[in-house]
């Protein structure tokens, strides 16, 4: 652990900045719960309300910003310190792509007029889900904690949710080349599950920034990551 | 695909080799200091780089001024303290007792924390200096006093009033002056002791442009408590603490990522 600043309204300054972002995180990860709920119950108004709380998310990232820069002019942070701060900044940013990510989703549940609802999917979909949920709750108590092993195993862990998520896009274009009539569903679903993989992706750049702050430099190794390109090998003739 | 730990290699970014490019000026080796009984630097080596600028960090009573102090034998001017080991200032031992001192100070000249002009005119004050070493023309003597002013960065505000007291210019001015006067005699290296404490942060700012252009012909070491100055201005940093050298690297490195928990600490506040 660190030892306390000479200077004890620093160490407050710092608190604050990951206590920000902690809650900044808690409510990024009810989002995308409360997103992908509402898009397999077809619950409007729950989709709404994760409309409504993005606007909570971008303030609070607001917020982190404004106490980071304020940080930063008033202590000339170094080191360690100046590596926490710059986290904090680029953890904020990567929640609040998940909010919009997640909001993205609650706004395709009003367009969902279909009933056309294939289990397998909807099921793949929630898997993927708790994968993402999973990731990006390790990954915040990782942030919180200092924990690099953890980070690591985040940072590895997102070739599954690639897995899935090329699969899922196989089985939709399917169902699309089926009838045509599903493509307007099976299109929303496919950026719905789009932006659940982007959601694992942010994952995985906080991982990387709990690298950088533990560590002092940028991970070096390229991530594995799962073949996005092969599901449009379904589409026949081509 | 194995789990690595965060220290195994494909992890473990190299960071570049400290030294690669680098020509030793001066090379410091198992240096020890005494004060009297008491032993203020305690095997000190390192190496201090041709056209860069190293800076000694630490806090109070670290020996940074101290080993500042040794590099143009200052401390000669006090009976009782003495160094030992070896300071090689580009092969030659400096702490050989035959060296000419003098001309050692010609060549590694010192710049110090409060201006200190002689009580004298501004043109004097450059002057006296190269007289000491060179019996130049009057005509020769101008050029060179006005191009130590350039060097300095004061030429331009002091140009019409060369005959003006040296005293009465305002600190940062001064400073600059002593600058001048450094490199007049055309030193190879500079020392500065904390040459900023004394002065606002415009004339601060002055005196940082300067040592970054001043890199180009001579090698710079300065002594600075201002952990944003020594990150600004230097090439490499060493961290002393209670006479010991802790941490020599990139400035790059010392004050994003410190190898030594010490040096940590230091820099952001938290010893002590």
């Amino acid at each position: 652990m660190q030892s306390d600043h000479t200077a004890k309204a620093f160490d407050g300054d710092l608190q604050d900045l990951t206590r920000l972002v902690a809650e900044m995180g808690g409510l990024a990860e009810r989002m995308i719960v409360d997103s992908v709920d509402a898009l397999i119950r077809r619950d409007i108004a729950l989709g709404q309300r994760v409309v409504a709380a993005d606007a909570e998310i971008d303030k609070l990232q607001h917020v982190i910003e404004e106490r980071a820069v304020l940080t930063i002019a008033r202590r000339q942070p170094m080191a360690v310190d100046l590596r926490e701060i710059v986290g904090a900044i680029r953890v904020a940013t990567d929640l609040e792509r998940i909010g919009d990510l997640a909001k993205n989703m609650g706004k395709r549940v009003a367009a969902l007029d279909s009933d056309f609802q294939p289990l397998k999917l909807i099921r793949g979909l929630e898997h993927m889900t708790d994968l993402v949920q999973s990731q990006v709750k390790s990954v915040l108590d990782a942030y919180a904690a200092h924990d690099l092993p953890s980070a690591i195993a985040v940072w590895k862990g997102d070739e599954e949710v690639d897995a899935i998520c090329t699969s899922l896009f196989r089985e939709l274009l399917t169902y699309m080349l089926e009838d045509p009539r599903n493509i307007s569903f099976c299109i929303h679903l496919m950026f719905c599950a789009k932006n659940i993989e982007r959601i694992g992706d942010h994952a995985t750049n906080i991982a990387e920034t709990v690298f950088y702050m533990i560590e002092g430099q940028q991970i070096l190794e390229k991530r594995p990551k799962g073949d996005m390109t092969g599901f449009a090998s379904t589409v026949p003739g081509s | 695909m194995t789990m690595a730990s965060a220290t195994t290699p494909p992890f473990a970014a190299a960071h570049p080799p400290d030294n690669a490019m680098l020509r030793e000026k001066i090379a410091l080796r198992n240096l020890d200091f005494y004060y009297g009984e008491s032993k203020a630097l305690n095997g000190i080596s390192l190496s201090l780089y041709a056209n860069k600028a190293t800076a000694f960090i630490g806090p109070s009573g670290c020996g940074k001024s101290t080993l500042l102090r040794v590099l143009n034998r200052m401390y000669d001017l006090y009976p009782g303290q003495r160094a030992e080991g070896q300071v090689l200032f580009e092969g030659k031992d400096i702490l050989d007792p035959g060296l000419d001192v003098n001309l050692l100070r010609a060549r590694i000249g010192m710049v110090f924390q409060k201006p200190t002009p002689f009580p004298m005119t501004i043109y004097e004050n450059i002057a006296f200096g190269i007289r000491l070493y060179e019996k130049l023309p009057k005509s020769e003597l101008d050029g060179r006093v006005e191009q130590a002013l350039q060097r300095g960065a004061l030429w331009s505000e002091v140009k019409d009033k060369l005959n003006a007291n040296g005293l009465s210019l305002s600190g940062g001015q001064q400073q600059r002056l002593c600058i001048a006067r450094t490199v007049a005699v055309r030193p190879e290296v500079i020392l500065f002791d904390e040459p900023c404490s004394a002065l606002d942060p415009i004339s601060t700012a002055r005196i940082e442009e300067l040592i970054d252009e001043l890199k180009t012909d001579y090698t710079i070491v300065i002594v600075t408590h201002n952990m944003q100055q020594a990150a600004r201005v230097s090439d490499k940093t060493a961290f002393m603490y209670l006479g010991e050298l802790i941490e020599f690297g990139d400035t790059d490195r010392i004050f994003t990522s410190p190898s030594d928990r010490r040096t940590q600490d230091y820099i952001t506040g938290r010893f002590g």
